[in-house]
């Protein structure tokens, strides 16, 4: 009642898919018959008064005209290449080379008149441009395309695409295509009006057998007049789902916590070389990070101006060359003001904030204080489904990236020759000392693989965050945590100090919220603490106290 | 490569420029002291708001350029005091007291949050200063050394969820927010606005997450979910700057478009936008009262001078901007009109004083002590700007009392001559405390 | 430490007095400065001027109670902060109380925030902050309460070091989180402010503004001496012996523990009290004062001024300050974290001892027998042995 527009566009969409459909499929015996092009110059006229309401009537115009330009225009418009004339009301397409050609009949233009603008499009426009792309592309050659096609029309429930749906039904031979062919059939049968309840509970079967999300919107949607088995089969339909959803919803919880313990660990394995090897307070590890990220920013840029072909390779590029230059800010603190500090362990807290005030303030002057755009390349963004999981290739990546960085963290510290003189420096200094180990240079080499660590997270954490000279400041409390819990000292701890926080902290979310999940989260560390003041995986050693 | 490193030297060189031009000023001030007006500039050059606030440090002192170019005000030359009161919210006072007690500036433009100006306000109004306040802001609040030159909540959230009902057909509502007072007030009326208008209770979900909060997949999980009932959903956001980009990314990364579920934002302007890949962000909504797409010569005179002053052809512009412009010219006008930089003069004078906006037409500074604005409700492009898709045909009136709120209800504020109250009880016919 | 078994030495040595001498003497000058100069002399101290030292002080409090704990007792708190805001939240609770209808709403007993957001009582945890003495009484309690409940479970476990320093600050942060909710009843992130009176004296009175100098300075100097009181008594001599040797002390009978939450406890109040003369002064208090970054800051301050001298903590404190209100005007405001972070680095590593420290040192060099100087004030990385500056023995893994 309150937004009166809404019916009478719904229907205008579905008149135009139907409209498109007729008119691509129709078109080449129509234009036999008929000899000559209808007439469309009214709907283009419409193009050129700049107003919503009128190009979205202009697109029903033009869908229902049958004309053999209709379908290019349409295009056009999705893509934003549709262009008028304010002063001589033509119409004109931009090609892909960079010319134009007239819309309505398709010839070149030598030269476009100046002032051209482009045909605005809003999300109604692009809506109804989709769903008549949608009913379009049920009969596209690619499978692929007919399958989202299938979803898009399940989605939108259009009662008017039902003859288009039966049309590719029966010419579809792939199986998958078909169950969703068949699934977008069913849903629209539920609602639709003068259907018998029997063809109407076979539907809700066939609906309430896919289980998600959608099914469950479709279900939801019997009408409210429909006969009481109807409904009854709807609610028997929807309560099934409703368990089920429950209990992937606890996988889907656990999945988050697994991601969100898989960037806490990215966070804070760097930390725990330098603070939980070698006992500094380390308070610019945040920072590490963000020069990762920005390190990150550098090269997408450079890919960019120099070598845009390479973007999706650009993480792969910035992963090295991360961890190189992070590593080499590492030593250069430690030589120049850590190694002063040794013994002194909470003195290295406060000289190393206030390298950390130094380096964001270096940031802000070089780069701005605003964020940075980096891009995420086209392998990372999407997602699958995995049963009613949802699983995004981003987070995927990122939960690999920090086991493999964890799996080759353990293997240096262990195998490498450079992995067991740290072990031995961090043991004992003197003996170590004795037995010919450069200590001087263990400890700078310690301290750059921490921090070149922090750098390659700070590559994985540009693709989720802000990269902003207040990056690091977001993580460090949290990565401190994650080293203390864990045990310091210990990697294993990380490992599970960080999926331990991430999963219970994902756990909560849903039923203390956000902030009150985070606060709760909080306290039981501190409680933890209490409980083993050496953390999860606490050292056995002979020193009472450290 | 060039991009990078042409634009680190250049931020020096503007460094360097300026300090000269504030030491070279800072040195002419004894010896002409008759001759200038100072300008205090108070927004956070290092810290956590940095981010929004540089740039209104920059806008402010290129107005002071281009009016001492134009010869002053009132045949003086404007000087600006620059501090930096760091994010840092008690620093915020200490600083105002230094610029209207210490450097004795007649009008100071700055902060961001509200918190900030909440901070400064009673040193506003201990030492009668005039603070012009940029920010769109929760409202709930007219004081007499305060002029408020960002929107009120109806001067940019009512319109934009009449805009998608009407346009979109929204009927189910996500309420996301930061957890914060802006939040907070601007929710509560538009729940009510939303009930008011027939939305049952249970298609209305309200959701806060605390500041800076990176890990958005469940709340994005829940969205998808409370999205698909059946109707037609849209999330109004007011979330807060530094949480939107993740939220954004993992919008992109779950798939949801803005043809879907569309995010109408309160706090999402072209600065935030540089910082986004915007491709996955097509669609979704902003509501503002100024867009740097705004198609009136103008705005085209503004951004070709303001690039030219700060020798970036590609900086941005944004709404917070728009409105310390108007604050400056309003501020300039009133202080001629009055014939003098005294705040009591300057205070009266500005009520009524009309200034044209950037997007065409004229702003006016109300009783209220608000201004009036045109809403404009924008689509994210794929270039981080926004293709306006809906302007109120008039201009707007700031409600800073929200007829929504049962507190509020009653108030008004007008401060001229016989009221002079910026907490007006109609119904008890009182002013406030007294 | 050999010496400090010597003579009982005063409560108050020689830097003491001289200390105690600045810190009143300014409580009796700067008004007087204020009040009896004529503006534009050149003795005259402005208003804003009086306000910003007073702010100063009490920030020289708080870090005293910073000092007490971490230089006498070798607690490294990153959570301090959240005392002394606790302490601010009760003063500012009475201060709002205290506007009753003259609130931009008119209601007679609801916060402004309150009423906007639809609150329709007050909550239980507001009653009694009406009541100064109450509110006075909680301005000590609230922050006492909460060292004692986490000081016991920490102490008692045997939770120390780096350890502790973690969970203060995941203390401070969860305090963060939770009064930035505005469910909680605090006013969310903008806090409280928009007081108007105390104790029935307008806040913005030039005469209020300097009572409250007055007393902070007395605070101050009363801090001062029952920290010195603490530090040179029997108990004081157990709190050093433990933060040089905690199991030491415990196997010789001590209850370490008790002693550790006693400090803690005391250092809370004053950190509370502290914030409770912070509050009227600045006029606002809110969530960010329990940023950790803040708790952190203190430290820098005591770590400036000299660990374990309370004198230091106090000079540092009003040193650091003062550089943070000039970097941040004029034209080297974008500069001002280039000089801070550099001023942190520069000290751990030219004066670890800090400045009252070194100077310390340094009239020991001239002068062979300080009257009142003892190596035990100082902190224990100072008297290390040569072999403890190595990184403490940890396994890789």
């Amino acid at each position: 009642m309150i937004f009166p527009g809404l019916l009478s566009r719904l229907g205008c969409v579905l008149l135009l898919a139907l409209g498109l459909l007729a008119g691509t499929l129709m078109l080449p015996r129509a234009a036999f018959a008929q000899g000559a092009a209808p007439d469309i110059s009214a709907p283009l006229a419409q193009f050129t008064t700049d107003k919503y309401d009128d190009t979205e009537t202009a697109l029903n115009a033009l869908a229902v005209s049958g004309s053999p330009a209709a379908a290019g225009i349409v295009a056009a418009l999705a893509d934003g290449r549709l262009f008028y004339s304010p002063a001589t009301k033509q119409v004109l397409i931009r090609t892909a080379a960079g010319g134009y050609v007239d819309a309505a009949g398709g010839q070149p233009v030598a030269e476009a008149p100046p002032g051209l603008k482009a045909v605005r499009v809003n999300n109604r426009i692009r809506r109804a441009v989709e769903a008549a792309s949608g009913a379009l592309a049920l009969v596209s050659p690619d499978p692929a395309k007919r399958l989202e096609a299938a979803g898009a029309v399940m989605r939108a429930r259009d009662e008017a695409a039902l003859p288009a749906l039966d049309a590719a039904l029966a010419k579809e031979a792939d199986a998958k295509v078909k169950s969703a062919l068949t699934l977008a059939r069913a849903s629209i049968l539920i609602g639709k009006a003068g259907v018998s309840d029997a063809d109407r509970i076979a539907a809700i079967e066939t609906v309430g057998e896919e289980g998600n999300q959608d099914a469950l919107a479709v279900l939801r949607s019997v009408p409210a007049d429909a006969a009481p088995a109807v409904k009854a089969a709807a609610n028997a339909a929807i309560d099934g789902i409703e368990y089920n959803l429950a209990i992937w919803s606890v996988g889907q919880n656990v999945w988050y916590g697994v991601s969100l313990g898989s960037v806490l660990l990215l966070a804070a394995i760097g930390l725990a070389i330098t603070f939980g090897v070698m006992g500094v307070i380390n308070m610019a590890h945040g920072e590490m990070v963000m020069l990762g990220a920005y390190t990150t920013f550098v090269v997408q840029e450079l890919i960019r101006t120099y070598n845009p072909a390479l973007f999706d390779a650009s993480l792969l590029i910035a992963i090295p060359i991360a961890f190189v230059f992070t590593g080499l800010i590492g030593i250069l603190i430690e030589r120049t003001v850590i190694r002063f500090l040794y013994g002194r362990a909470l003195e290295t807290l406060l000289a190393t904030w206030g390298i950390s005030l130094i380096l964001q303030q270096a940031i802000r002057t070089m780069f701005g204080p605003t964020n940075r755009e980096v891009g995420a390349p086209s392998w990372m963004s999407g997602a699958f489904e995995l049963g009613q999981l949802s699983i995004t290739y981003g987070r995927l990546w990122i939960i690999i990236f920090a086991m493999l960085v964890f799996v080759a963290l353990l293997a240096t510290l262990r195998l490498t020759r450079i992995g067991l003189e740290m072990r031995a420096v961090t043991q004992n200094r003197r003996m170590a000392a004795s037995m010919g180990i450069r200590t001087n240079w263990v400890d700078a080499m310690t301290f750059g693989l921490g921090s070149g660590i922090a750098g390659i997270a700070g590559v994985a954490l540009s693709q989720i965050d802000n990269v902003s000279p207040n990056l690091g400041q977001s993580y460090i409390i949290d990565s401190f945590l994650v080293v203390v819990f864990g045990g310091v000292g210990n990697l294993w701890g990380t490992l599970v100090g960080a999926m331990s926080l991430g999963i219970a902290n994902k756990m909560l979310e849903p039923y203390a919220g956000a902030v009150l999940g985070k606060i709760a989260l909080l306290v039981i560390v501190i409680l933890f603490i209490q409980k083993r003041p050496r953390g999860l995986f606490a050292l056995k050693g002979r020193a009472i106290e450290t | 490569m060039s991009n990078l490193f042409s634009n680190a030297r250049r931020m020096a060189g503007r460094a360097v420029a300026g300090a000269a031009a504030l030491a070279i000023a800072g040195v002419a001030v004894p010896a002409a002291a008759q001759e200038t007006i100072k300008v205090g500039v108070l927004h956070s050059l290092s810290g956590t708001m940095a981010i929004s606030e540089t740039t209104l440090k920059d806008t402010v002192l290129f107005m002071i350029d281009q009016q001492n170019a134009a010869g002053g005000v009132l045949g003086k030359k404007l000087t600006p005091v620059v501090v930096d009161p760091a994010s840092n919210w008690p620093l915020f006072a200490e600083k105002a007291r230094e610029l209207l007690a210490k450097e004795k500036v007649a009008v100071v433009f700055g902060c961001w949050t509200s918190v900030s100006r909440k901070s400064v306000l009673p040193v506003f109004k201990e030492l009668n200063g005039i603070l012009f306040y940029p920010v769109q802001y929760e409202g709930e609040e007219s004081e007499r050394n305060v002029f408020y030159t960002g929107a009120a909540p109806n001067q940019q959230a009512i319109p934009a969820v009449d805009y998608l009902a009407e346009n979109e057909g929204v009927k189910r509502w996500v309420l996301a927010g930061t957890d914060y007072v802006y939040p907070r007030t601007t929710n509560k009326i538009l729940e009510a606005y939303l009930k008011s208008k027939g939305v049952a209770a249970e298609d209305i979900m309200i959701n806060y997450t605390p500041f800076g909060h990176s890990d958005w997949q469940t709340i994005v999980a829940d969205i998808k979910k409370f999205g698909s009932a059946g109707k037609k959903t849209a999330v109004v956001s007011t979330i807060n700057g530094d949480a939107n980009v993740p939220f954004y990314k993992e919008l992109g990364n779950q798939g949801i478009k803005a043809t879907d579920i569309p995010v109408v934002a309160f706090s999402v302007g072209e600065e935030e936008l540089a910082g986004i890949d915007t491709k996955p962000l097509v669609g979704h909504l902003a509501a503002w009262n100024y867009f740097q797409s705004v198609d009136v010569p103008e705005n085209a005179d503004f951004i070709k001078k303001w690039r030219g002053y700060i020798k970036n052809d590609k900086r941005v512009t944004n709404d917070p901007m728009e409105a310390t412009v108007i604050g400056f010219n309003m501020w300039v006008k009133a202080v001629e009109k009055a014939g003098t930089t005294d705040p009591d003069a300057v205070i009266p004078a500005l009520i009524g004083v009309s200034v044209p906006n950037l997007s065409g037409g004229f702003s006016t500074m109300m009783p209220n002590h608000h201004i009036t604005k045109p809403v404009l409700i924008g689509e994210i492009k794929d270039d981080g700007q926004f293709d306006i898709v809906e302007q109120t045909p008039g201009l707007i009136v700031a409600e800073e009392w929200s007829p929504y709120l049962e507190g509020s209800k009653d108030l008004i504020a007008d401060w001229r001559a016989p009221m002079n109250c910026g907490n007006f009880n109609v119904k008890t016919g009182k002013c406030g405390a007294q | 430490m050999s010496t400090a078994t010597t003579t009982p030495p005063a409560l108050l040595g020689k830097s003491g007095l001289v200390f105690l001498a600045v810190v009143l003497g300014a409580a009796v000058l700067v008004p007087l400065l204020n009040l009896l100069t004529a503006p534009d002399s050149a003795l005259h101290v402005p208003t804003y001027v009086v306000s910003l030292l007073g702010k100063y002080l009490t920030y020289a409090l708080l870090a005293l109670s910073v000092d007490l704990i971490w230089g006498y007792v070798g607690i490294l708190s990153l959570g301090q902060g959240a005392f002394f805001a606790l302490g601010g939240y009760a003063m500012g609770m009475y201060l709002m109380r205290q506007i009753g209808p003259r609130g931009v709403y008119g209601d007679p007993v609801l916060p402004d925030f309150m009423v906007f957001l639809n609150w329709k009582e007050l909550p239980w945890f507001w009653y009694g902050f009406d009541m100064f003495p109450f509110a006075a009484l909680m301005v000590v309690l609230a922050p006492g309460i909460l060292a004692l409940v986490f000081g016991w479970f920490a102490f008692r476990s045997r939770v120390t070091g780096v350890y502790l320093s973690i969970i203060t600050q995941a203390m401070t942060f969860a305090l963060l989180l939770a009064f930035f909710r505005n469910d909680m009843g605090f006013g969310g992130n903008n806090g409280l402010t928009d007081f108007k009176d105390i104790l029935g004296f307008n806040i913005q009175a030039d005469g209020t503004r300097l009572t409250l100098f007055v007393l902070s300075a007395v605070a101050l100097a009363l801090g001062y001496v029952l920290c010195r009181f603490l530090v040179r008594s029997h108990f004081g001599k157990v709190l050093i012996a433990i933060r040089d040797a905690e199991t030491r002390v415990r196997f010789t009978g001590y209850r370490a523990e008790n002693y550790k939450v006693v400090a803690f406890v005391v250092s809370a109040m004053l950190a509370g009290v502290a914030g409770a003369l912070y509050v009227p002064q600045v006029g606002i208090i809110n969530p960010s004062e329990f940023s950790p970054a803040n708790s952190i800051e203190i430290i820098v301050w005591v770590a400036v001024g000299g660990r374990g001298t309370l004198i230091g903590a106090a000079l540092g404190a009003v040193l650091v300050n003062y550089a943070k209100t000039y970097f941040t005007s004029g034209m080297l405001a974008p500069y001002w974290l280039f000089m801070l972070g550099g001023l942190f680095v520069a000290v751990t590593l030219f004066l670890p001892k800090g400045i009252v420290g070194t100077f310390y040192d340094w009239r020991s060099r001239r002068s062979p027998a300080p009257a009142d100087l003892e190596p035990a004030d100082l902190a224990p990385a100072d008297l290390a042995p040569p072999d403890k500056a190595l990184p403490e023995p940890k396994p890789a893994e």
